[in-house]
């Protein structure tokens, strides 16, 4: 029993781990051709530079590649915006979806913007092909482009260069990283029965004559792009625990490893640019080890059988299957209830409410922290934070000046770091407290008690992480829960991707100087024990008196 | 404005390549390939109507058939979701004792725990091995077959989702159903 899903495991993290290494290898190619070398522009930055139009020509300091950034999202948020809000006239509308109410087109266009793809809506209830395709699945194309595009930027000016131009970047992340991974992906979910059709819903009638309308669509294109892209949003509303959108144990595979996939890739992308493999390896060792711990945790507190069931002449042997599909096996739901909160993907495939308590917590841990391989791109900038961070506390312990690959570390740029990490628990707990506080929060809960407040912990978490999963019983279509995580998902997203470009404009500025035996070494043993002690003090503790309200009290009332 | 104007012209370029050249190109891969399933894996009766989809559970209720696991949006396809309750909620309990009744379980032959727990869409298309079995005496009684009749049909349809990687063999509910009514292929 205990074989397969250590076996499970280790296939879907080491198999992706070892298929991230040459992605690594490609994704350093599109994204930086030329190098360290300033030759002339190969023929797709030619052509880039071409559809972007003269601006895109020109290389851009730290200030115009955040406004290019925001201007690009900003135009991102209008036609999404646009389109969700005019759908009731638009094509591709078989099933004749109607309009939506304003603050959940706010709240939508913000979410899948900013990479979170927090739903507030139900797909196949709400939204019309074009509106899935044209407005949401455009989005999780750019907005993970957006990412990709920063971290090439940032690990350009770790190493010295000038940062590139965004306009030419996200064109090289949408066009030569992540569409020829998605189409491959679609393909194999297509194969695998996915649907992809732009009939409308099909009207059953039973073996036992009830009518059963059958809700259908474009569905593997849309859902590999969601996996890819830590996107997550999906095209049905409980997402890949529906049997179209995950119709076999295979497909589950597929769409898990595309989880974990581009994020893991990212920090070789890091290290190739930088120049320090043997760092990027530290890296990776330490987000990998960090998330295996939980789903260690995930999967033996999943093991516990439903609590509810305990008095009733239930079998008691299989674990908690309440929110769970049969046909992914035993430890999918718990597997990949840590990935996809682990790397900002949000996607589930199993319903995370219903997980038992601990198990719970574990998907509420990863978004809390944020780093261990996170979203695409925006998770390894959220780790160069916490270096920059580990590397100043060392610095303060040996008492010499806090060094980052020759860069020093100084007020400044910590001062940045800590206000983007400190955000991220302000958005989270700020949010909890004023929602758990009013009626906003506690007139909507699926459940009594303390799981009543992880439904609003881990909302809030989820906006704020940029993850996009949910303790989907809460009934959060409604206009402060709209308004609310709508604002907290757009500040959550451009504070920690500016702030990071900013501490890099000010490095850069600096001298670099050559690393000596006085300097802490980025690439051993003792680094990685500072940047996991860093991120567990800072990251975790952060948060541990709002867990022990929620899903911690809820194990030791209710589970024996 | 510049950057505005760089920000328009790149959304065009990722609107007709991204959206509209890649969702065309994976529909017609799937169209050329698998028609079948990119259709949504529709089973049809002669005369043409659709009787269902073999990846959607459909309520069943009549002692002859087998029964599905049960589901929070009463199988709504057009609108799935999960219960969305705790694991330690009473309100499963309340569910689950009424289940418990309908299959007249007992301690000494205690109920599959899928059947008392909903899936996250509501509409997973199977239940174990174990839970079929634990169906066949209502079946063979209900349609006047021997048990062991009905006993061999679900092992011949059960099959191992994820081979060896799983423990758990499973078993289509309406294409048991089917295979029963002696109108559908046993398939797997």
């Amino acid at each position: 029993m205990l074989i397969q899903p250590i076996l499970f495991v280790v296939l879907i993290v080491g198999g992706t781990a070892l298929i991230s290494w040459p992605l690594g290898r490609y994704m350093t190619w599109a994204m930086d051709p030329q190098g360290a070398a300033s030759g002339r522009p190969n023929a797709f930055t030619r052509l880039f530079q071409s559809i972007g139009g003269s601006v895109s020509a020109r290389p851009q300091d730290w200030k115009r590649y955040m406004v290019s950034i925001l201007a690009f999202n900003v135009v991102m948020f209008v036609v999404t915006f646009s389109i969700l809000a005019l759908q009731q006239y638009l094509p591709l509308n078989p099933d004749g979806k109607e309009a939506l109410e304003g603050s959940l087109i706010f709240n939508t266009a913000a979410s899948f913007t900013s990479n979170t793809n927090l739903q507030h809506y139900s797909g196949e209830v709400s939204l019309s092909y074009l509106s899935q395709l044209a407005g949401l699945m455009w989005l999780q194309f750019v907005s993970a482009a957006t990412g990709i595009a920063a971290l090439a930027a940032l690990a350009r000016g770790l190493a010295g260069r000038k940062l590139g131009n965004f306009f030419v970047d996200v064109q090289r992340a949408s066009f030569l990283v992540l569409l020829p991974v998605a189409f491959i992906v679609a393909i194999l979910l297509v194969v695998g029965g996915m649907p992809m059709t732009f009939n409308g819903a099909a009207v059953a009638t039973t073996l036992e004559g009830v009518q059963q309308t059958i809700a259908r669509g474009p569905v593997a294109a849309f859902v590999s792009i969601k996996q890819l892209g830590t996107n997550g949003g999906g095209f049905f509303g409980p997402n890949s625990t529906h049997p179209l959108e995950n119709p076999s144990f295979w497909t589950n595979v597929v769409e898990t490893v595309s989880i974990i996939l581009i994020p893991m890739a990212c920090v070789w992308m890091f290290g190739r640019i930088v120049g320090r493999m043997r760092h990027a390896t530290v890296i990776f060792g330490v987000m990998l080890v960090l998330v295996l711990l939980r789903v260690a945790g995930g999967i033996w507190f999943e093991s516990a059988p439903t609590q509810a069931f305990a008095d009733l002449p239930i079998e008691q042997t299989t674990g908690n299957l309440e929110g769970k599909e049969l046909r992914f096996g035993a430890s999918a739901g718990p597997l990949w209830s840590v990935l996809t909160t682990s790397t900002s993907n949000g996607s589930v495939n199993a319903m995370h409410d219903s997980l038992n308590p601990l198990a719970g917590m574990m998907p509420m841990i990863g978004m809390w922290l944020n780093e261990d391989f996170g979203g695409v791109g925006v998770g390894m900038i959220n780790m160069f934070l916490y270096i920059v961070v580990g590397v100043f506390i060392a610095g303060m312990m040996i008492g010499r000046t806090p060094e980052y690959l020759g860069w020093r570390v100084e007020a400044r740029e910590v001062k940045f770091a800590i206000l983007a990490l400190l955000a991220h628990g302000l958005f989270i707990l700020g949010g909890t407290a004023v929602f758990a506080a009013t009626p906003w929060g506690a007139d909507v809960l699926n459940n009594v008690g303390p799981h009543g407040f992880s439904e609003i912990l881990y909302e809030f978490s989820s906006a704020s992480a940029n993850n996009g999963s949910g303790f989907e019983g809460l009934g959060d279509n409604t206009v402060p829960w709209n308004v609310a995580t709508g604002i907290v998902m757009l500040l959550a997203r451009f504070i920690p991707i500016i702030l990071p470009l900013a501490i890099v404009g000010s490095l850069s500025a600096k001298r670099r100087s050559a690393e000596s035996s006085g300097t802490l070494s980025v690439e051993g043993g003792t680094f990685a024990t500072m940047l996991a002690a860093t991120i567990l003090v800072v990251g975790a503790l952060t948060f541990f008196p709002a867990a022990t309200l929620g899903p911690i009290a809820e194990h030791f009332i209710y589970m024996n | 404005m510049e950057a505005l104007l760089a920000s328009v012209r790149i959304t065009v370029a990722t609107m007709a390549i991204c959206v509209a050249g890649y969702a065309t190109a994976v529909w017609a891969v799937g169209q050329a390939i698998t028609p079948e399933t990119a259709d949504g894996s529709l089973i049809t009766r002669p005369d043409g109507t659709i009787i269902g989809s073999r990846l959607i559970a459909q309520p069943f209720s009549q002692p002859k058939y087998f029964w599905p696991r049960p589901s929070a949006v009463d199988y709504n396809a057009a609108g799935a979701g999960g219960s969305n309750k705790s694991p330690t909620s009473p309100d499963l309990t309340d569910r689950a004792r009424e289940i418990v009744a309908a299959y007249r379980a007992t301690p000494e032959n205690p109920l599959p725990a899928e059947l008392a727990a909903a899936s996250g869409a509501g509409l997973d298309p199977h239940i174990s091995e174990r839970a079929a079995l634990y169906q066949a005496a209502r079946i063979a009684e209900a349609r006047g077959l021997a048990e062991p009749e009905v006993e061999a049909l679900v092992h011949r349809m059960a099959f191992a989702p994820g081979g060896f990687l799983t423990t758990d063999r499973i078993v289509n509910v309406l294409e048991l159903n089917l295979a029963l009514d002696g109108t559908g292929t046993p398939q797997q």
